[in-house]
């Protein structure tokens, strides 16, 4: 039952963040669905995510902030905008029309199939000796993908480097 | 399954903002959004009702635990997504620097 | 009145020199005990980051980073991935990548348990901290770019 009221409650705040016009307003709204999120991790009892998710989005928002300091000039209506905007709303009712059916074929909510997890459960502790199943699963028994993803942060990190950079090319004489 | 109907419909606020709104800082509003109801999505599929958090305690069996596998995959997509937003608004900081205007459809010289 | 000063507020650069090394010290604490409680490298790297981003926020960027300076936080960060890289490798030795063969598991529930976990813990802590805080020292408060080509 909370678990639906918090999940209407970030579908308003993000409609609020989609349609507000300030910049700032709705960098705001995003928090807000963040927070939400956080806590919805840990109605579902995972309480490793809502510590993670709750101090990525502050980071997250300060970015975000910093990105709206650069003031824009007022965006124009183009002509043609109720038929795209008609069309988008068209393609997305089709799109939940379809997930609606292949909704129907997950298990119902509340009873998963854990077939590998059942493994990880009984034999996490003797094989690993650590006490939090999840950092077991990270670190232990799928530490390749936790590599994967020290690759994937050190590129990115590398990447922010490389464009902020103020050295530009040599002139040619 | 009226959860997962309202995380879908998050979903869909998310992409409507990707494909209609013009501002970059917006599509990257949008993207975020996105990327919150995907890993909603993941750790509601793996719930199980009156479950355990998946930590052993001294006292207590092993016994309806939720899932801890989608919890695993999505504690690496989390920073992932601050990664992929963090590189994002650098290049967007950038454009407005050469272009002077965070609009995309006055963005469409590709010079080489 | 506008200070001529760097930074924000008298209150809030009080308030941050009491608070900044406690939040530090907290982020180590939820690192180590990555193997117990809920937390792990990710949650603790970031907020150790958030430590940093603190005080430069506080103080303005001069003295954040005479504290911990762009070229080091870039050295922290590839000393991480290596230390990660490197305990994966040293599985080899005892059979396969990751294998844990060298540190035995100890008892639970206690801090040192759990072979490579928390040697693995504190690699990604190092990486993912100095990484967010070399992201945020190029991109929220640097000079205005020239017009360079």
């Amino acid at each position: 039952m909370e678990l639906q009221l918090l999940l209407l409650f970030m579908i308003f705040a993000a409609i609020a963040a989609v349609e507000i016009e300030d910049l700032l307003s709705s960098v705001i709204a995003v928090g807000a669905v963040g927070l939400g999120l956080s806590l919805a991790f840990l109605i579902l009892k995972a309480p490793d995510l809502a510590i993670t998710q709750l101090v990525v989005e502050i980071l997250c928002l300060i970015i975000l902030i910093r990105a709206t300091i650069n003031k824009d000039l007022a965006l124009v209506r183009d002509g043609r905008w109720l038929f795209n905007t008609f069309s988008v709303l068209l393609f997305i009712a089709f799109f939940l029309l379809f997930s609606y059916f292949a909704l129907k074929e997950l298990p119902p909510f509340g009873q998963p199939i854990m077939r590998v997890a059942k493994e990880y459960i009984e034999q996490g502790l003797n094989k690993t000796g650590a006490t939090n199943i999840v950092a077991s699963i990270i670190l232990d028994f799928r530490g390749y993908d936790t590599l994967g993803e020290a690759t994937i942060l050190f590129t990115a990190v590398m990447g922010v480097l490389a464009v902020m950079r103020r050295v530009g090319r040599i002139n040619a004489k | 399954m009226s959860e997962y109907i309202l995380c879908l419909v998050l979903f869909c606020i998310g992409l409507y903002c990707v494909l209609r709104k013009r501002n970059i800082i917006k599509i990257v509003i949008g993207l975020g959004i996105i990327e919150y109801a995907i890993n909603l999505f993941f750790i509601l599929v793996g719930y199980r009702t009156h479950g355990r958090a998946p930590i052993l305690a001294k006292d207590q069996a092993i016994t309806n635990m939720v899932d801890p596998l989608p919890q695993a995959l999505v504690l690496t997509s989390i920073v992932i997504g601050l990664a992929v937003t963090a590189l994002i608004v650098a290049i967007a900081i950038r454009i407005y620097d050469k272009y002077g205007t965070f609009d995309i459809s006055k963005i469409r010289r590709l010079r080489g | 009145m506008r200070n001529k000063e760097p930074g924000m507020t008298l209150i809030v650069k009080t308030i941050t020199r009491l608070t900044v090394g406690l939040i530090l010290l907290y982020g180590i604490y939820i690192v180590l005990h990555g193997h117990i409680s809920p937390g792990g490298g990710f949650a603790g790297g970031v907020i150790i980051a958030l430590s940093f981003i603190h005080l430069m926020l506080a103080f303005g960027r001069e003295v954040a980073l005479k504290k911990l300076s762009e070229a080091r936080a870039s050295l922290f960060e590839s000393l991480g991935a290596i230390m990660f890289l490197s305990i994966a490798i040293l599985g080899f030795l005892g059979g396969c990548f990751f294998f844990n063969f060298f540190l035995h598991k100890g008892k639970p529930f206690e801090l040192f348990s759990a072979g490579i976990i928390a040697l693995c813990n504190i690699a990604i802590s190092l990486k993912v901290g100095a990484g967010l805080f070399a992201i945020f020292a190029v991109l929220i408060l640097f000079k205005k770019l020239g017009k360079d080509e």
